[in-house]
């Protein structure tokens, strides 16, 4: 009675052994970062972490197919290094010796990504299943760019700037063509303080022009 | 009645207008990278020294004649000899040459201030590629800041031929920027002279801002050290030299036609003497300044690329060899990378292609300047600081101030002769003449919003005005100092000011000046002879990186 145990649970052994191994058929490398994602509150990787990813692997493949009656068992693991990395394969309930293939454990997986996530406190980044990419989330797309809004408003206040200032120019222009007298008087003002200002004789000021023509011929005909 | 000419409120205007001209963004792109080109500390002793020979008695000289004779710069040189309007033409068009693609940078500028109110930045991350499993593949060969820039800014073309499209988007921008250059410079001295206060006192208060946050981020001593360490033995590479002479040249502004139309707005008693001697120095301070704060920011990205790649190299040893996590630091990463070639030497040598050589040095070497430097190595060191949002507004905010208050100088210099000449000025006002200059200007710039527009940006850049800007200044100096006479001009000073020139400024007029800008000119001639086929810097979108063209 025994002994017929020993051999059941040494064939079940081996049997699992030829399944769960390194690049073995319908297997999946994962590899943990505990340390990169939780800093100091890095929990150890111990056998029960184990057995919750077990646990979660089995949750997948049930939640994936739903009439599959996937068991904590049915899932194997081997080889965890201390990187802390393994390999595992789920192994069908029905037929005890083969693996149920890839492509479902793979979506079921892909399925269910987050919620594994979650139960380790990781994020896909540090929970890598190595033949199993993942979808990226798109960053958030408001409907209108946000730099043709800001955009808009900065036109829209130099536009008004611009028509501020053409109109008010434009109504100085009227009040200085109605009101010749006064502009007179200040120019007058502007000569005068212009010749207070500077010595006269040298410059030969004329409503702000220099007549520098006639100053170059001075100095020429007073040379010779 | 001739109308009165408009004058500056007061000095102080004026003395901005010359500052927020000739600050611009050179000083901030192009200082730093001949700083580290030609001998990091050791480049002040030539810069100085140029900045006496050659800047500060030719600013002097400009601002003089336009003082002196109350005209832009077409005017100015006919009345100094009336053979002579020719250098005053010359000057308009290489400044028109220099504002149809200096706006196109104001457009960048806005583009990419306008971006940076989201979060994320949207250069701090690759986009997904179709089916949402990785990134574009064009931006995981570059970086995320490269792929914003030639992709989603520019939308490069692979080569000058392959003409592309308008991009509507910067087309926008290149649009709005010359409705701000247009509503500055609309009344004249009455609105570019309060424009400018805000325009020359902005970007410095922006660099103190980053100065001090530059100084504060991890790895910028490293920047620093790296800048500041002397290399002598450059001193006695011809190129340094020249490099200094032309980056005072241009720097300045010298022979736009800007600086005399400028002073021809000033007061005849104007002290333009004490003003050039403060602008030449603010200039050259002010190109310090920023390659501190442009060094710390290199050293700071160099330290966060360095520490990466370490970490990517960890990361690589630890997957590879199934090691735990935390066996591996920078510090012991030498002595483990050895024990592991020596335990496990056929894995290793399979992974040997894939481990880099992270070197700190390397990645500080890498000189960038121009647009590069701008716009992808501060926008790459901005998203790695904490609020980048907050960054990446003030420093684009501060290159627009710089790059407006440049145009500002350069449409001057344009629209004082136009607005001078009776012919044009009375028959349209001068708001009609400005529009209509910045109308074209607009209309010219939509070449650099194509696909190809950078390459075009490149070629201008480099060869629009060069050689030109030193003949019309050596002309210039030639015409002061013999046609019209260093005797006579030392006496209109003398009324204007009321001190004549010294013994220094005479000389350097008369003699070292144009000795220097001819041993330039003929340097530069010579370059583009043996050069033979000019080439350019294109964009590979398959290999993601500049190949020469």
């Amino acid at each position: 009675m025994l002994r017929a145990l020993l051999l059941i649970l040494s064939v079940v052994a081996i049997a699992h052994a030829e399944l769960c191994k390194p690049d073995a058929q319908n297997a999946f490398k994962v590899r943990i970062s505990i340390k990169t994602a939780l800093g100091d509150n890095a929990y150890a990787w111990d056998a029960n972490e184990e057995y919750l990813f077990k646990a979660m692997v089995a949750f997948a493949m049930r939640r994936y197919s739903s009439k599959s009656a996937t068991q904590i068992s049915n899932v194997l693991l081997c080889n965890v290094t201390d990187r802390v990395s393994f390999w595992f394969v789920v192994t069908d309930s029905s037929k005890n010796v083969t693996t149920v293939p890839g492509s479902e454990v793979e979506a079921a997986i892909r399925m269910n990504r987050n919620r594994i996530n979650n139960a380790f406190l990781l994020s896909d980044k540090t929970l890598q299943f190595l033949k199993i990419t993942s979808t990226l989330s798109p960053p958030v797309d408001p409907p209108t760019p946000v730099w043709l809004i800001v955009f808009g408003v900065v036109l829209c206040l130099i536009v008004a700037g611009i028509v501020f200032l053409i109109v008010s120019g434009i109504q100085k222009h009227k009040k200085k063509n109605k009101e010749p007298t006064e502009r007179e008087n200040l120019e007058e003002k502007v000569e005068v303080t212009l010749e207070n200002g500077i010595p006269c004789e040298a410059l030969d000021l004329k409503a702000g022009h220099i007549n520098g023509v006639f100053a170059a011929d001075d100095d020429r005909f007073t040379s010779l | 009645m001739e109308k009165s000419r408009p004058l500056w409120d007061n000095p102080l205007q004026f003395v901005f207008a010359c500052i927020s001209y000739a600050v611009g963004l050179g000083n901030v792109w192009r200082f730093p990278y001949l700083c580290q080109m030609y001998g990091g500390g050791g480049f002040l002793i030539p810069y100085l020294i140029m900045l006496i020979a050659e800047g500060m008695p030719l600013l002097y000289l400009e601002l003089a004649v336009g003082q002196r004779m109350r005209q832009g710069s077409i005017g100015a040189w006919k009345i100094i000899s009336p053979y002579l309007c020719g250098v005053g033409v010359a000057s308009v068009v290489v400044s028109f040459f220099l504002s149809m693609y200096y706006n196109v940078i104001n457009a960048w500028a806005f583009w990419y201030l306008f971006h940076s109110f989201q979060d994320p930045l949207p250069w701090a991350t690759c986009p997904l590629n179709s089916n949402r499993t990785g990134y574009e593949e064009e931006c995981e060969k570059t970086s995320s800041t490269q792929y914003f820039w030639y992709r989603q800014t520019l939308n490069i073309s692979p080569a000058l031929e392959a003409s592309g499209s308008v991009q509507w988007e910067q087309a926008l921008c290149l649009t709005l920027a010359w409705l701000v250059v247009y509503l500055c410079i609309l009344r004249g001295t009455a609105s570019t002279g309060k424009v400018v206060y805000v325009t020359a006192s902005l970007p410095y208060c922006v660099l103190i801002i980053y100065l001090i946050r530059g100084l504060t981020l991890h790895g910028a001593v490293n920047g620093l050290i790296y800048m500041f360490t002397p290399k002598l033995e450059q001193l006695s590479n011809p190129k340094t030299w020249i490099s200094a002479a032309t980056q005072i040249f241009f720097s300045l502004g010298l022979g736009f036609g800007s600086l005399i139309a400028f002073a021809s707005y000033n007061e005849p008693s104007n002290n333009c003497q004490r003003h050039a001697i403060i602008v030449s120095l603010i200039n050259s301070t002010t190109s310090i300044f920023a390659s501190i704060v442009t060094f710390s920011i290199y050293g700071f990205k160099a330290t966060f690329n360095y520490e990466s790649c370490i970490n990517k190299v960890i990361l690589l040893l630890l997957n590879a060899f199934d090691l735990e996590e935390g066996s591996l630091t920078a510090d012991n990463l030498n002595e483990m990378k050895d024990y592991l070639m020596a335990t496990y030497p056929q894995e290793y040598a399979q992974l040997a292609p894939q481990i880099k050589n992270c070197s700190l040095e390397a990645e500080l070497d890498t000189a960038v300047q121009g647009t590069g430097l701008a716009f992808i190595v501060y926008s790459e060191a901005i998203k790695n600081m904490e609020v980048p949002q907050l960054y990446s507004v003030l420093y684009f905010f501060m290159l627009l101030m710089l790059g407006i208050g440049s145009m500002l100088g350069n449409t001057a210099a344009i629209l004082t002769p136009l607005t001078d000449s009776r012919v044009i000025a009375s028959r349209f006002p001068k708001e009609v003449i400005s529009g209509v200059v910045c109308f074209m200007n607009c209309i010219i710039g939509l070449i650099f919003t194509m696909e190809a527009g950078n390459y075009w940006f490149d070629i201008f850049n480099d060869y629009a005005a060069t050689l030109s800007l030193l003949l019309i200044v050596l002309v210039e100096t030639i015409a002061v100092c013999y046609i019209y006479g260093i005797r006579r001009f030392e006496k209109d000073l003398y009324t204007m000011i009321g001190c004549k020139p010294n013994w220094y400024w005479k000389i350097m007029w008369a003699f070292v000046s144009p000795l220097l800008i001819i041993s330039l000119f003929i340097f530069y001639l010579t370059d583009y002879i043996l050069t033979g086929t000019l080439q350019y810097q294109a964009w590979d979108a398959t290999q993601d990186d500049s190949i020469s063209g």
